[in-house]
């Protein structure tokens, strides 16, 4: 399966700055509850947790469910501390697992 | 042979059959008693306040398959006093859970943005738990004109 996954972070902030960061990874995130034309359950296969990292400390983590839309979209926000990598890790059902990283500068 | 009224009284009893398989009787006390059950899964049994929490979510939805929300917690978000997690519940859904958030004095600000499927018209109910271990929620009631969730399901 595609794990396409997209993180906007600013390239450059100050120091203490609150910055907001939007991450959307691509995900049918199929509820469990849903029937084909004939009746058979289509089997759950959702993302199930999400974890950001910066600098290696976790600033944010979530735990989502059948309950979030598909291609599930989440926008936090975190104080920039120090210029260094942000971590982003989602995974879930069927051994879904998709990572990506960005680069922040503060000054 | 079959009989035609015979044919249609069988055709009705299967037609029930499925609709009970689906719809528990007092389905609206099952889903209360769900929703307080997955709310005292985050909160313990410990009182919820109203108020300090802010669900931006639109009143009339057009589409259910997906619901922005946003939700702002009052907090300094200092090391003494943050919010320590943002969840949020929808009262219609199967199941009632949509998001558990942990957030921390790093976040600087009490925030979170996403979008949901919400299969029904309902409340959505955001609960904020803080570092001192208080909760507190606001409930918004939506009404949804395109269910999610069923819709494709039961054609």
């Amino acid at each position: 399966m595609a794990t396409r996954v997209v993180v906007n972070v600013p390239a450059t902030a100050r120091r203490g700055e609150v910055i907001e960061i939007r991450t959307l990874a691509g995900h049918v995130m199929e509820t469990g509850f849903r029937r084909t034309e004939r009746g058979v359950l289509i089997p759950r296969d959702i993302i199930t947790r999400f974890v950001c990292t910066y600098n290696g400390v976790e600033v944010f983590s979530a735990e989502l469910h059948p309950a979030m839309a598909a291609n599930p979209l989440i926008s936090f926000t975190t104080v920039a501390t120090e210029s260094g990598t942000l971590e982003f890790k989602w995974s879930g059902d069927n051994g879904y697992s998709a990572t990506q990283s960005a680069a922040i500068t503060v000054s | 042979m079959t009989t035609r009224r015979g044919f249609l009284l069988a055709l009705g009893s299967i037609a029930a059959g499925d609709a009970l398989a689906q719809l528990p009787p007092n389905i609206a006390a099952l889903r209360q008693q769900a929703l307080d059950e997955a709310v005292r899964k985050v909160t313990g049994g410990a009182q919820v306040r109203v108020g300090k929490v802010k669900l931006d979510i639109p009143p009339l939805i057009d589409n259910g398959n997906t619901v922005p929300l946003t939700v702002t917690v009052e907090s300094p978000m200092t090391e003494a006093d943050h919010v320590k997690a943002i969840h949020v519940f929808t009262e219609k859904n199967p199941q009632p859970f949509v998001i558990g958030a942990h957030i921390g004095p790093r976040a600087g600000r009490a925030k979170l943005a996403t979008r949901a499927r919400i299969a029904d018209t309902g409340k959505v109910i955001a609960i904020a738990e803080m570092s001192d271990g208080s909760f507190w929620s606001e409930t918004v009631s939506v009404v949804v004109t395109l269910s999610a969730c069923l819709e494709d399901g039961l054609i």
